[in-house]
């Protein structure tokens, strides 16, 4: 592995070590080197990348051919350009920190799955300009040698910074996307795992009666060549049959390993129903298939056995040659591709995950970034975002990370992970500490230790374990270990779930966890003695958590802390302790006495060699993966926009089960050219802010006009305006051709209507002219308005029609501010009880009114008319603050008003 | 609905001229600032019954019954039960011991009665295959009995048990019913009034006898109240006001409501230009013991029993006939009508009270450029002198259709009913945003903060 790739260091870097005492100093990308780095040329580093844009790359290391990219995400062949991804796969892939254990280790009677940790790794090609996180991962299959094949997902990208600094995220995320593939592999490689216990079964028994006839003809003392040969046979297959009954059992006890990945957090339902699975297969192949005259007593009664020799009879594509010969290593046979050796449904899941991390990391650095400091800002003011702000929840997903699990299971395991925050400089602490949901995330808590994240005070002894682990790697960054100056809770649990077997060895955590690194090969394999532990402990670390996390936020996170380590080590002890003999009094005593009197000693040895076999097909079957339709970024903006929560939890399919969050960069691109449309607005019409504060202050505006581009264009633009609109702007209606009701304009807070010259244009006027009290009208053809007047100066500077902002998206941030500013105001009228209620039984009405008003003119500086926008928010945010969790409750709306002269403007 | 619109847009186009009626959007003392619009049923909304302080019931043409919550706004209760229109409903209160349950009693056009209780929405009683439909409903709480009038009279126990029932010979059937003392009942049967007393005999048989009848209104009578416990009042389709008293039947005035056509036409009763009848049709009183408010056509009557005389008036209150009204105190009343608004008024003392007459017409008539289509205003009735001025204060404009009925909660707020099939719930918004906030503390404090 020398020629392997510079593994990027991960050395102690002073601005991630010190936490920086100016808070309020520019964050270190915003401000400008004093001393420009060696290489000046800013874009020096993606200049030379072959590939125009980041991606997300799946290879594997195949036994038959070596490494091999699979797929690619986004599934273009112009991302990677020139790039060549067979030459980066062979990098990425030599660099496999998972110890791919083959065969079993001394000690042990039967061939080991072995249980491997997912490894992560920064990766970076310098010649090639690519940087890549690299996650790697182990499927099973029975087929592969040591049952196992190694995969990796890498993120390949020109920017080595941002790789590091989303380091965590990025962790996280393909993390849940290899639980995905795993659990899907699980459940695959049981169904396997039954096929051929089947076949074995079925072997068995021909065997067997083969075997009978030859001792009835024969005489008793003597034994023929065939029939020992046959004898030997017989043999064979039972001991096959153990050993993949024992393979399945260490598959049904691979939720019960203590993992050490903190972001392994499975879906509790997928684990649940494959272990049951696995139990369930257990049960039904415990026993050697019936012997009519076999005295195995434990094996009891024959029921499944005939009928499943019926069910393998019938099936055409049974061979018993195929057990017989170790057929399995043949070169030249055809390897199962990814997406068989995982289930569909989680492949594709797999897929959309991935698929979805690839757009959330869209970007450079400094726009993740900014746009990661908003969401969080605004996590920390949900009583009042949703005034102004567009919804969250559609992105909800790209800031907090949901337990994802692939199949439609979201609905019941509602496990939300928060992302942690992408680490660029100094974060303000004030930050996290505000955040109500990160408290009660177990996750983001462990890896946001009150001292600092992991990222910062990590770096020595991640190269202390990585130098040892692999000697050619000059240091690297691996997740699955935290710094001993952590705060105690990650610690503790990262050290006990990463010490099970040499806790008494090795008191120091340091050296143990380096230890266990070399050794993980014999570690970290499922041991067999489970069965007998099950009951003390609960099924496992991550699935306490995940249910502690499930049950509700209101579990204080402490509480996790004892409960995770204490179950941990009894565990761990009892683990270690009853693994070497708990195995053999159970196997021998269902084992046949005949045949195969003493327990099978050794596999015979694992072929391992590669094999020339056809690449090309292996590969084309690789990437051939559907890819789904949206899987390009642009064009899915509009279909993405509908799918959250809800949706995948309704539907089965995968498809709708992803979560996408990319419809709200297409909104915000949306607002931003209604804030153009809103700027011209306001340039054309000297009474802009009339209109404008008519929608502040909840009066319904009418945009009135024949031409129903223009009218629509008006109503866009004016949308940014209307406080609340609703997720999908359900209070605005662009273009209305039929007479209002009153119900419309409690419903719509604008509207465009058509101005018709008909009888229904008539009625429609009569409608207006009507409920004129109620509304503003503002006559696009005429270029009239008629609303009530504005004497206040809040909105003169989002309005004023000489303004020197130029470009809509400058003016959306201005009148961005603007509203915050408001809706800060709004939200503290909101929760100031002395402004409401009186302070004492004798004060009336007309003394808290008082002195509402005296907080509005004189705190806060407001007239009359800026008073009536900020009383409105205050209503909405009250409406929304009393309105039930579940949503819409049975009282109608109200539809508040109030009785003042309107004025007729006109240029 | 389309009546509606046209008529309506014809009476805009005359607002729009003249501002006779049009308070304007500036109405300082309209404190009815917020509303929601209570949807459920799909026909016309005619009736509009209270049940406590924060229910009440909604009928009409649909034959549903609605309970509403007025606090919150919410459909309680869906009453189904009758296939056609509903005609008459009424609120039964039952004492058993000390606790007094409230139930209701609809009749409908199938024919039917029904027993409902509004708390759990079950029909609790209900009687069909009557000869005809009810037309009007009255409780006697004092018998334990209610009666039902249309084409018969019926007198009902309280567990739905037909008591003793009576043929009329009159065609048109009963319109309206009011209970007298001494267990007497008027009721309104075309031009005449007929007294009938229930005597409940000693083996606990009811029976029915018709004392008198009272035949002075030369027209259809629409209304009847009881004004006092020693008067009551009617109506007719002619303008006619009669007083009576409650336990005699004498007549105690005789009032003749006619709004002056012209100059000429004010000297005597004789009409000129043969108004339309519904012009002068009283279509409802309301009364608060001191005065009788009066629907006269499209305006307003307002007459006080003391003095017997006019007190005010309004001729064109409405640009439709009012429909319904209500005295709110001695000097606030509320009115709606078919032109789809409800108006709030106040009879104030006219400015100058040396000149009531002109002035006061000046002040009403200031902008009265529409009265001048029908001719210029009389002076003739301002000879009064003690007449006030009907001054509008606020409308509401909400519905679309005619507003049928409304009812008051005082300062929880208003309801309206109407031919759009709605109801709207109108109140203080003031009011309602300080619950509002003490709700949101209330919640806060729950919480334990934000």
């Amino acid at each position: 592995m020398i020629g392997s790739p510079d593994v990027v260091a991960f050395t102690r870097d002073d601005d991630f070590s010190q936490a920086n005492p100016e808070l309020w100093l520019l964050p270190e990308e915003f401000s400008i080197p004093l001393h420009p780095l060696a290489d000046s040329n800013p874009w020096a580093k993606t200049s030379y990348a072959k590939f125009t844009k980041d991606f997300i790359l799946i290879s594997e290391f195949s036994e038959q051919v070596g490494p091999q990219p699979l797929l690619t995400i986004p599934d273009d062949p112009r991302v990677c350009g020139t790039f060549d991804l067979n030459y980066f796969s062979l990098r990425i892939m030599s660099v496999d920190y998972q110890a791919s254990f083959v065969g079993h280790p001394p000690g042990s009677g039967y061939p080991r799955l072995s249980f491997v940790e997912d490894s992560r790794v920064v990766l970076g090609d310098s010649k090639e300009g690519a940087f890549a996180y690299v996650h790697h991962l182990t499927l099973y299959d029975l087929e592969a040698r040591g049952f196992v094949r190694p995969f990796c997902m890498a993120y390949v990208s020109a920017d080595e910074r941002k790789i590091m600094l989303q380091f965590q995220e990025l962790s996280l995320r393909f993390s849940q996307a290899s639980e995905c593939l795993k659990a899907g592999n699980r459940r695959a490689f049981a169904k396997e795992l039954q096929r051929k216990l089947r076949d074995l079964e079925y072997t068995h028994s021909v065997l067997q009666r083969e075997e009978g006839l030859q001792r009835e003809a024969g005489p008793q003392c003597v034994y023929s060549a065939h029939a020992v040969e046959k004898a030997n046979e017989l043999a064979n297959v039972e001991k096959s049959i153990y050993e993949h009954r024992d393979l399945l059992k260490q598959l049904s006890s691979y939720h019960r390993q203590p993992r050490r990945d903190p972001h392994a957090a499975a879906c509790h339902r997928c684990v649940a129903e494959c272990l049951s699975q696995c139990e369930e297969l257990l049960e039904q192949y415990a026993k050697l298939p019936a012997r009519p005259s076999g005295p195995s007593g434990p094996s009891g009664p024959a029921g499944p056995g005939p009928e499943e020799e019926e069910g393998v009879k019938r099936r055409p594509s049974y061979t018993p040659q195929l057990i017989k010969a170790k057929s399995a290593k043949c070169f030249d046979k055809r390897l199962k591709t990814l997406k068989e050796l995982c289930d569909e449904t989680f492949y594709e899941a797999t897929v959309e995950l991935l698929k979805e991390t690839e757009r959330s990391f869209r970007g450079d650095l400094c726009y993740l970034h900014t746009r990661r400091l908003d969401r969080a800002l605004r996590r920390t003011l949900r009583l009042t975002d949703f005034l102004f702000e567009e919804d969250l929840n559609a992105e909800d997903e790209t800031g907090t990370l949901r337990a994802f699990c692939a199949v439609s299971h979201t609905a019941d395991n509602h496990t939300l992970l928060n992302a942690p925050p992408i680490v660029l400089g100094p974060e303000p602490a004030e930050l996290d500490a505000l955040d109500p949901s990160s408290e009660a995330s177990h996750t983001q808590e462990s890896e946001l230790g009150p001292g600092g994240s992991q990222l910062e005070s990590s770096p020595s002894d991640q190269t202390l374990e990585t130098q040892e682990s692999s000697e050619e790697t000059k240091g690297s960054f691996s997740s699955d270990k935290s710094g001993p100056g952590h705060a105690e809770k990650p610690e503790s649990e990262a050290c006990i779930k990463s010490e099970p077997p040499d806790s008494d060895l090795t008191p120091d955590p340091d050296h143990n966890t380096d230890l266990e690194r070399e050794s993980s090969s014999e570690d970290m394999e499922t041991t067999a003695g489970e069965d007998d532990n099950g009951d003390q402990t609960p099924v496992s670390l991550l699935e306490v958590v995940s249910e502690l996390e499930a049950a509700g936020d209101e579990v204080p996170s402490d509480l996790l802390v004892p409960l995770d380590t204490a179950c941990c080590m009894a565990q761990d002890g009892f683990l270690y302790e009853a693994s070497p003999r708990e195995v053999l009094p159970r196997l021998g005593s269902s084992s046949h006495p005949r045949v195969v009197n003493q327990e099978p000693q050794a596999l015979l040895p694992v072929q391992d060699a590669y094999a020339v076999g056809s690449p090309g097909s292996a590969r084309a079957a690789g990437l051939e993966l559907p890819v789904g339709p949206l899987g390009d970024a642009g064009s899915g903006a509009s279909a993405e926009d509908g799918s959250d929560g809800t949706m995948s939890a309704s539907t089965g399919s995968d498809r709708a089960a992803s979560p996408v969050g990319y419809g709200a960069v297409a909104t915000q691109r949306q607002r931003k050219k209604a804030a153009q449309g809103a700027l011209r607005f306001v340039r054309q019409y000297p009474f802009a802010v009339q209109a404008l504060w008519c929608l502040l202050s909840g009066r319904t505006l009418v945009v009135l006009g024949a031409d129903e581009g223009r009218v629509r264009r008006l109503v866009a633009a004016l949308a940014l305006f209307v406080p609340a609109p609703g997720k999908c702007g359900e209070r605005i209606q662009a273009w209305l051709s039929c007479p209002f009701t009153l119900t419309d304009l409690q419903r719509w807070k604008l509207i465009g209507l058509q101005r018709v010259a008909s009888p229904v244009g008539s009625s429609m006027l009569h409608s207006l002219s009507r409920y004129s009290r109620y509304i503003a009208i503002l006559d696009a053809d005429q270029r009239s308005l008629r609303c009530p007047s504005y004497r206040g100066h809040v909105l003169s500077n989002v309005a004023d029609h000489r303004t020197c902002i130029r470009r809509g998206s400058t003016y959306f941030l201005h009148l961005q501010s603007t509203l915050c500013r408001l809706a800060a105001r709004a939200f503290l009228l909101t929760f100031t009880h002395h402004l409401h209620l009186p302070v004492s039984c004798a004060e009336g009405p007309a003394a808290v009114e008082g002195r509402r008003r005296c907080f509005l003119q004189e705190q806060l500086g407001l007239g009359e008319e800026d008073g009536r926008v900020l009383l409105y928010l205050s209503q909405l945010i009250t409406q929304r603050y009393l309105q039930p969790p579940g949503g819409g409750s049975a009282a109608p709306p109200t539809f508040t008003f109030n009785y003042t002269t309107s004025v007729f403007y006109k240029i | 609905m389309l009546r509606w619109i046209l008529g309506g847009r014809e009476a805009q186009g005359s607002v729009e001229k003249s501002s006779v009626l049009c308070i304007g959007e500036d109405q300082p003392k309209n404190w009815f600032t917020e509303l929601q619009v209570l949807k459920g049923h799909f026909d016309i909304v005619r009736f509009l019954v209270q049940i406590d302080d924060f229910r009440c019931a909604s009928a009409g043409d649909d034959g549903l019954v609605l309970i509403w919550n007025i606090e919150t706004g919410e459909r309680l209760q869906e009453l189904r039960g009758h296939s056609q229109q509903i005609t008459a409903i009424t609120t039964f209160t039952c004492n058993t011991g000390h606790t007094s349950h409230t139930l209701l009693i609809t009749a409908s056009s199938d024919r039917s009665l029904s027993l409902w209780d509004p708390d759990t929405g079950n029909r609790v009683q209900t009687i069909s295959d009557l000869q005809s439909s009810v037309k009007c409903l009255l409780v006697l709480e004092r018998l334990c009995m209610w009666v039902s009038g249309g084409e018969e009279l019926c007198v009902w126990s309280k567990d739905f048990q037909l008591q003793c029932h009576r043929q009329n010979h009159s065609d048109t059937g009963i319109s309206a019913l009011i209970e007298l003392p001494k267990n007497c009942i008027a009721a309104a049967m075309d031009k005449e009034i007929v007294i009938y007393r229930v005597t409940v005999s000693t083996d606990s048989s009811v029976s029915v006898a018709e004392i008198q009848c009272l035949s002075n209104h030369h027209d259809q009578i629409r209304a009847l109240i009881n004004v006092t416990d020693g008067l009551f009042a009617s109506g007719s389709h002619a303008g006619e006001l009669i007083l009576w008293d409650s336990i005699d039947w004498s007549i105690q005035s005789y009032e003749h409501i006619l709004w002056e056509e012209s100059q000429s036409s004010a000297q005597a009763e004789i009409r000129l230009g043969a108004p339309k009848p519904s012009e002068m049709s009283i279509q409802h009183l309301s009364t608060n013991g001191k005065l009788i408010l009066a629907a006269v056509g499209s305006g307003l009557y307002v007459y006080s029993v003391l003095t017997k005389t006019v007190v005010a008036y309004r001729k064109v209150a409405h640009d439709s006939n009012v429909l319904h009204t209500m005295l709110l105190s001695d000097n606030k009343l509320i009115s709606c009508s078919e032109d789809g608004s409800v108006r709030m008024w106040e009879i104030q003392d006219l400015p100058l009270p040396a000149e009531p007459a002109s002035s006061g017409f000046f002040g009403m008539w200031t902008f009265g450029r529409s009265n001048k289509q029908t001719g210029p205003p009389s002076k003739k009735v301002m000879d009064v002198p003690n007449i006030r001025m009907l001054e509008l204060t606020g409308d509401l404009i909400g519905h679309s259709g005619a507003v049928q009925m409304f009812l008051s909660f005082k300062e929880k707020g208003l309801v309206t009913c109407s031919t759009d099939h709605l109801l709207i719930l109108w109140k203080d918004g003031e009011r309602q945003s300080q619950l509002r906030s003490l709700a949101l503390f209330q919640k806060l404090e729950e919480n334990g903060g934000l």
